[in-house]
């Protein structure tokens, strides 16, 4: 099913047989996941599979209960406090809501990361955040508070935010959520533009079908805590399996059930008549 | 019965669980205190939303309760034509435990509970993960800052609660109810000690400060991400806060003041 | 500047706390009193001290020259020690002063009340007081009162 390449793709992150449980709940059962560099792959699956969860993994804020979790070559989890924070600098992550910190004007939320990681000088640090909220169209709204943005603009500074350093990777974490359409539109333009032109890794988490296959390169399809299929957005339309073309077409029942289990239904309605 | 036993001790596991995480929540906020030094800005903006805006709150709580002492204290002593020592029976009960208990109260309804709702709000919006995947510590930059504030601002509010409730204890007794004003203030300045009263009010307005700012602080940080996990945070702080605080209020006045 | 404005309003703060806690010390406590009253030590021993307590006042003529520092009991003599530290302003108590203890007003707090001698010797710092009066045990007094009553009494039906 894993289409081949010519020559070897350059593999920026490696997860391999990696199962993770919260309390009881198993919720990734031996994933194994590649992000090619320089290319948008993509996450997929219903709500509640564990998507966000993979990015946590990757990005170490928590730990595999087995399995390898491989970032530009460096074992994650075995990182210690340096290691980690020195390959946090190397990515950047938008969150679904935005999370910019509140209390930070527009221009203040972008040169955080800068202010906190390097010792440029003020007006360096000016020019570095004018150009990239000038990447994203948001230069004129850097004086602005979180509390005056639109949704679509919040996510749009959280992007200039997760560029600041100059990642090698960023992450979003379900970008296109609950977004009017031209937002959608502009976002999707957006990461493939940053993905293009700054030669970055971008890994997409998110459950919207349409938005997402128009600029993946690679989509990975996960269901209860595993690798359904993958490939890139054509060959994974011509996918043999019904759950996938479920999926993918957005139809309310098939093989990922309507109901939930529940007894049977005459006899749940009479059981309500007992005498 | 069984039942009943097995509740209570499922409650008091779980005490001491979430006790234990405030704790270790403390040792990691006080460990990261020392590299405060260059956050300066920071701390100034925390003590300005912790201390300065409590600031007329307690002011005029402190000058009012004050007052009401002066006549109440005045009502009682003139039956034993003791009325001249209204200075110090005013400044007394200020200093030594209206001052820093009221103070602490009123601080974790209006600080705290805004600290609490602050730093939920932050976990709501996933501002501190996101902190946190920038490798910043969210804990010298959010925590710290707050909970130094509060242990700061805790004290020199108290203070001025006390200090403005003897000027409003005196604007009652001596300008009000006609009480030597030299009677009033030379009494007092008698049989206030400064080290007995003076310097174990202080003691006590530090000690409720680390605890009234923890709880607030920790709350926040252990709230679930809703907004009715904020709420129920928020409740918590100022409950907990006000407990906390008259406990430990009792213990403090056993080891200060029992032994007289 | 908005930072400008916040900085000043926690200055401001700073310097009203910390003249609450000046005026606290100054005006409201005994802070003038006590700070001078590590001039010297005397010692003084009494039968009975009543109620007196540590930090109680040290007066002469009324007027406040030290306080009480410590209490202990004399564990060869059963006498009550009582140690004092005065002011180093009031260096020429005779070495014959008395000392009594009193009760201020009728159910007021007990003091050492200290009566100069004529001696032209000085107490120095860990002289001891020769003469002491003990406390006004109420008790007591009642008692002699109720005895001498009944004896008085008594003589004329004799």
């Amino acid at each position: 099913m894993s289409e081949e390449i010519l020559e070897t793709p350059d593999v920026l992150v490696r997860l391999r047989g990696v199962t993770f449980k919260r309390g009881d709940r198993m919720i990734l059962d031996g994933m194994d996941i590649d992000i090619v560099r320089g290319k948008i792959t993509t996450i997929m699956g219903p709500s509640g599979t564990g998507k966000t969860t993979v990015l946590r993994l990757i990005g170490g804020q928590l730990n595999p209960d087995a399995g390898l979790v491989e970032v530009d070559g460096q074992n994650v989890p075995k990182l210690d406090r340096r290691g980690l924070f020195a390959l946090r600098k190397r990515m950047g992550m938008m969150f679904q809501s935005g999370a910019l910190f509140s209390d930070l004007s527009v221009f203040e939320n972008v040169a955080f990361p800068l202010r906190e990681h390097t010792k440029l000088p003020e007006n360096m640090i000016r020019d570095l955040v004018l150009m990239k909220l000038e990447a994203v169209g948001l230069r004129g709204a850097r004086a602005l508070m979180p509390s005056e943005l639109s949704g679509g603009m919040a996510r749009r500074v959280a992007m200039a935010r997760a560029i600041a350093l100059d990642p090698m990777m960023i992450m979003y974490d379900e970008p296109f959520t609950g977004q009017d359409p031209i937002t959608v539109g502009v976002i999707m333009k957006l990461i493939r533009m940053l993905n293009d032109n700054l030669g970055l890794t971008s890994v997409i988490v998110s459950h919207d079908v349409q938005e997402v296959a128009a600029i993946s390169d690679y989509m990975y399809l996960i269901s209860d805590g595993k690798v359904v299929d993958h490939g890139d957005p054509d060959v994974l339309g011509r996918s043999a399996s019904p759950w996938v073309q479920q999926f993918l077409s957005g139809l309310a029942d098939g093989p990922a059930g309507f109901h939930f289990p529940a007894p049977d239904y005459a006899e749940d309605l009479l059981a309500g008549t007992a005498n | 019965m069984l039942e009943w036993l097995r509740r209570i001790g499922a409650r008091a596991l779980l005490f001491f669980e979430r006790l234990g995480r405030a704790l270790l929540f403390l040792l990691r906020v006080v460990a990261v205190l020392p590299q405060l030094v260059g956050e300066f800005r920071l701390c100034i903006t925390q003590i300005y939303s912790v201390g300065v805006l409590s600031m007329q709150l307690i002011a005029i709580s402190g000058l009012t309760v004050g007052m009401v002492l002066g006549l109440q204290g005045y009502n009682t002593l003139v039956d034993f034509g003791a009325e001249q020592s209204l200075g110090q029976a005013v400044a007394l009960s200020l200093v030594r435990e209206l001052g820093p208990v009221l103070t602490a109260l009123l601080f974790a309804g209006r600080a705290g509970s805004a600290l609490t709702a602050e730093i939920g709000l932050m976990r709501v919006t996933e501002q501190l993960p996101a902190m946190e995947m920038m490798a910043v510590d969210p804990f010298r930059r959010v925590f710290a800052p707050r909970f130094l504030a509060g242990v700061v601002s805790m004290p020199l509010l108290a203070a001025m609660f006390s200090a403005l409730g003897i000027i409003g204890g005196s604007m009652i007794g001596v300008g009000l109810l006609g009480i030597d004003s030299g009677a009033f203030w030379s009494q007092m300045q008698a049989k206030v000690d400064i080290y007995d009263d003076i310097l174990n009010g202080v003691i006590k307005s530090v000690v409720f400060g680390v605890v009234a700012t923890w709880i607030a602080v920790f709350e926040g940080f252990d709230a679930s991400p809703t907004t009715e996990g904020v709420s129920r945070a928020t409740t918590r702080t100022v409950v907990h806060t006000a407990f906390a605080v008259l406990g430990l209020d009792f213990v403090l006045t056993a080891l200060m003041f029992g032994g007289l | 500047m908005q930072k400008r404005k916040i900085e000043i309003a926690v200055g401001v703060f700073v310097v009203f706390g910390l003249a609450a806690l000046v005026m606290l010390a100054v005006k409201v406590s005994n802070l003038a009193a006590v700070s001078e009253e590590n001039g010297y030590v005397i010692k003084a021993r009494f039968s009975n001290i009543g109620g007196l307590k540590v930090r109680a006042p040290v007066l002469v003529g009324g007027v406040r020259i030290g306080k009480v520092a410590d209490v202990t009991l004399d564990s060869q003599t059963y006498e009550a020690v009582v140690v004092m530290d005065v002011s180093s302003k009031y260096k020429n108590l005779p070495k014959d002063t008395s000392a009594s203890i009193f009760t201020a007003g009728l159910l007021g707090e007990q003091y050492v009340g200290l009566d100069p001698g004529g001696d032209t010797a000085f107490l120095k710092n860990g002289d001891e007081i020769k003469l002491t009066q003990a406390a006004f045990v109420m008790e007591q007094v009642l008692g002699q009162f109720l005895f001498s009553k009944a004896s008085g009494d008594k003589a004329p039906n004799e």
